[in-house]
């Protein structure tokens, strides 16, 4: 008996291909429920792209862990002193993965492309002309200083694709080398079945000596969260990014063979909020807004119900972001301040305790960040005599196209800062981004020319601390006006195989940065 | 004769009926909120106005819906399933991927369920009310009344985690990088829980069938005859009883097929199985026309060819159809 069982545990060891532990060389498997549409991030943003993509592509700079921006592409860069130009110096002997040269031509290309076609506008909304004296070096002329330039030119966002094949005249954002990329990345597509996996292949000729140490690096489809957790527990799979379930957190953090850390997301910078229609009846008023925010415990929310693995939001921009305003009303729960300013809009309570009902508007499959929260606030709003109705949306587009049109009066909602308020943060509060149908646009119709004057400054600033400054007086004004009750940051944290795993993607950018550093045993 | 006109029947049906289907589905897919625009917002983080435009126009979706659908129907008929949106890839091509994964999954249920259950139910009519037979009734309704996730999901816990003998996710384990025999066992070895969650709620209902069938057929003048003519017990079980008490399995398996498919949605999502099923689920979720419009196609042509080939079937087995047609 004793030897069959021998023989049986030699055959799984075959079988599962334990080999000798190496510093360089394996593979990397990387679990998640994210599908790309197709894996060429100058056309498409969003996690499902960024994550391969930026594997495939090089971009000109990237970001450490305290938001320095690191030599990439460009080996080395500097802004004129007006701030209206940003000359980039690229590596030398730097190649495509199908072995051209990268001359600043398809730098010149590539964010060209991207400013046109790309759904953050704002990237590089300032960039007028790309001048490229020689082929090793490219200047971005703008029309204006624009600090979040060198943000914009990193991992998940700046990525330098080729002309010589994406420049064939066809639509980028159809074009059929999408799903079949070159690159420069330290790792090159080998296989893309689209949600079921992507397989990368180390690329030989990665212009940063001695990278990337992986050979391979897979990354799996799955289509529901259980499942693929219970991958992560049984060492299916060694890493798990941008998990969000409270539960599976905790689940997987009794493994004493897994890690779990919250680090890699400040740039992504994932908020939780209450949306408000201003320009309904009833949330016009400003005191009916600060009086729901009153109302809300964010303690109970974050330690209750998300297990104290969210920490509360307090403002616009993400606890991560070197812009995060601390010094903000905090609205801390006081039910009776609450009643009071409802009184004071002119709503007092009916003989049955109701002042007002509303709708609340959710996306279900959001279960702990937009189900959960929504069924904590119908009884606690009731507390202040708000009668909530929830309704609930079948699939996003449902909601989406519903709020989009304005068709709502409170909704739960989920929005990333995106690395720098010009690209994540303004869209939701400057007037001229009120827009019908398009969503994660300013869909709560607020309009303040104050805020819009000190976000235009802020966006414009150089000056890193007058820059804060600026924000934060916004920041400030945007808190009180309460056109959003800021509830908490997303949990997002990675899961790895402690015993795997040397060196995870704890840079601003996590997953969506290179993997060329990261190790398997 | 007889069987060429059944066949060209069968065909005209499958075109009208398949006709409807497109038209269906194309309509009640514009009546949900939401176009695929919209989801590929989602998908990116945020848009703009002049964005959602140019998707719009770059998949046609500006144009009335009356016109959509003709040119939808006028390139379907020429066999062509048009672009994915959401993938930007040939629908074709999306289905061809997936497609094989669905079929060894659906067939191997189906072959596990009609063999299985009605052996079983062979086993549970020799001794109605005795150990075998009670046993087999219990676990039959417990096969059937667990539902298909759960069955799924708890497979998984006990042979994925808690005793991890089967693997729990996909068609293959793609880190192997296995190729030729090592690549069919490993799909073979995934295929076990698959096949088995899907497969055990048809094979409860065939075991219960095939035992109500066979205690019915047993009670018949002509099993009395083969038995006073001195046939062996198992020769009148398995050939005089068994060949009719079958036909009500193979009618209920042909009419099966289609919710066959729809079980395999569930069990593909549980499972991570790369079929069309999920394939489905989520380009419904995507808006992405096309793409649920073709696999809706090609299962609708599975079904019908399924039925038909159920028919034949019947002819084979039981004599009198043929002799009637």
């Amino acid at each position: 008996m004793k030897r069959i069982m021998l023989a049986a545990i030699a055959v799984t060891m075959m079988l599962s291909g334990i080999t000798v532990s190496s510093a360089d060389g394996g593979t990397l498997v990387i679990a998640t429920t994210q599908k790309p549409r197709h894996l060429n991030p100058a056309v498409q943003s969003g996690i499902a792209t960024a994550v391969p993509g930026t594997q495939i592509f090089a971009t000109p700079v990237r970001f450490d862990e305290n938001w320095n921006p690191q030599p990439y592409l460009a080996e080395s860069w500097a802004f004129s002193d007006d701030g209206m130009a940003l000359t980039l110096n690229l590596r030398k002997g730097a190649t495509f993965h199908d072995g051209h040269p990268i001359t600043s031509k398809d730098v010149a290309f590539s964010i060209e492309t991207i400013k046109a076609n790309h759904p953050f506008k704002t990237m590089f909304g300032p960039v007028e002309a790309i001048d490229t004296p020689d082929d090793h070096t490219a200047v971005l002329r703008l029309s204006a200083p624009h600090p979040a330039l060198l943000l914009a030119l990193s991992s998940a966002l700046g990525v330098i694709i080729p002309e010589h094949i994406y420049g064939d005249g066809q639509d980028p954002k159809a074009h059929p080398r999408n799903s079949d990329t070159v690159g420069s990345g330290p790792f090159k597509l080998a296989e893309f079945k689209p949600g079921e996996h992507i397989i990368l292949e180390k690329n030989e000729n990665f212009f940063l000596e001695g990278y990337p140490k992986l050979d391979r690096i897979i990354i799996k489809n799955y289509k529901d969260v259980t499942s693929m957790v219970l991958a992560m527990d049984s060492g299916e799979v060694d890493m798990l990014p941008f998990l969000a379930g409270t539960r599976d957190i905790a689940r997987l953090r009794k493994n004493a063979s897994i890690e779990i850390t919250d680090q890699g997301y400040a740039a992504v910078g994932p908020l939780n909020w209450l949306a408000f229609n201003t320009k309904h009846e009833i949330f016009k008023d400003v005191r009916v807004r600060r009086a729901i925010a009153y109302a809300i415990d964010r303690d109970f929310i974050v330690n209750a119900l998300h297990g104290g693995f969210s920490t509360a939001a307090t403002g616009p921009v993400h606890p991560g972001s070197p812009f995060f305003a601390p010094d903000v009303e905090s609205y801390d729960l006081d039910l009776a301040k609450a009643a009071a300013l409802l009184d004071e809009a002119g709503y007092p309570a009916g003989s049955d305790g109701v002042r007002f009902s509303v709708e609340l508007d959710y996306l279900p499959a959001f279960a702990e960040q937009q189900k959960n929260v929504a069924e904590y606030l119908r009884p606690q709003l009731k507390k202040v005599g708000i009668a909530v109705q929830l309704r609930a949306s079948p699939d996003f587009p449902s909601w989406a196209k519903r709020v989009s049109s304005h068709e709502f009066e409170l909704t739960m909602d989920v929005v990333f800062n995106w690395g720098d308020p010009v690209i994540g943060v303004h869209r939701t509060y400057v007037c001229s981004n009120i827009r019908q149908g398009v969503i994660w646009s300013n869909t709560q119709s607020y309009c303040n020319e104050e805020v819009d004057a000190l976000l235009d400054a802020a966006g414009k600033e150089i000056d890193q601390a007058k820059r804060q400054t600026l924000y934060r007086q916004a920041q400030q004004i945007i808190v009180d006006e309460v056109p959003l009750a800021f509830l908490n940051t997303l949990p997002y944290h990675t899961a790895y195989n402690k015993n795997k795993i040397g060196s995870p993607p704890l840079s601003i950018w996590g997953a969506m940065a290179p993997l060329d550093k990261v190790t398997v045993q | 004769m007889g069987l060429i006109w059944l066949i060209g029947k069968r065909l005209l049906y499958a075109v009208v009926l398949i006709t409807a289907v497109l038209v269906l589905n194309f309509s009640l897919l514009h009546l949900a909120p939401g176009d695929p625009a919209d989801a590929i917002a989602g998908e990116m983080g945020g848009a703009t106005a002049e964005l959602l435009a140019e998707i719009r126009a770059l998949y046609g979706l500006d144009k009335p819906f009356l016109v959509q659908l003709g040119l939808y129907l006028q390139r379907a008929y020429q066999g062509d399933l048009g672009m994915s949106f959401y993938y930007n890839l040939p629908v074709v091509d999306l289905i061809l991927q997936r497609l094989p994964a669905t079929i060894l999954l659906v067939i191997t249920a189906l072959i596990f369920a009609t063999v299985g259950g009605t052996a079983l139910g062979v086993l549970a009519a020799r001794k109605p009310g005795g150990f075998t037979s009670s046993m087999v009734t219990l676990l039959s309704l417990v096969g059937y009344a667990a539902p298909i996730f759960w069955t799924g999901l708890m497979l998984i816990i006990l042979f994925g985690v808690v005793i991890p003998f089967f693997p729990i996710s996909g068609l293959y384990n793609v880190a192997k990088m296995a190729t030729g025999l090592s690549l069919a066992v490993d799909i073979a070895h995934h295929l076990v829980l698959p096949s088995f969650t899907l497969g055990v709620v048809y094979l409860a209902l065939y075991s219960r069938l095939t035992r109500a069938s066979m205690l019915e057929v047993m009670q018949a003048d002509y099993i009395r005859t083969a038995r006073a003519k001195g046939a062996r017990e198992r020769t009148v079980y398995l050939r005089h009883a068994l060949r009719n008490a079958i036909l009500p399995v193979v009618t209920m398996a042909g009419l099966q097929f289609g919710s066959l498919i729809s079980g395999a949605v569930l069990v593909e999502t549980v499972f991570n199985w790369p079929g069309l099923g999920t394939l489905v689920f989520e380009s419904v979720i995507a808006r992405d026309y096309p793409t649920v419009l073709g696999v809706l196609f090609f299962s609708a042509t599975l079904v019908i060819a399924a039925n038909l080939f159920t028919d034949l079937v019947y002819r084979m087995i039981d004599p009198r159809i043929r002799l009637r047609d």
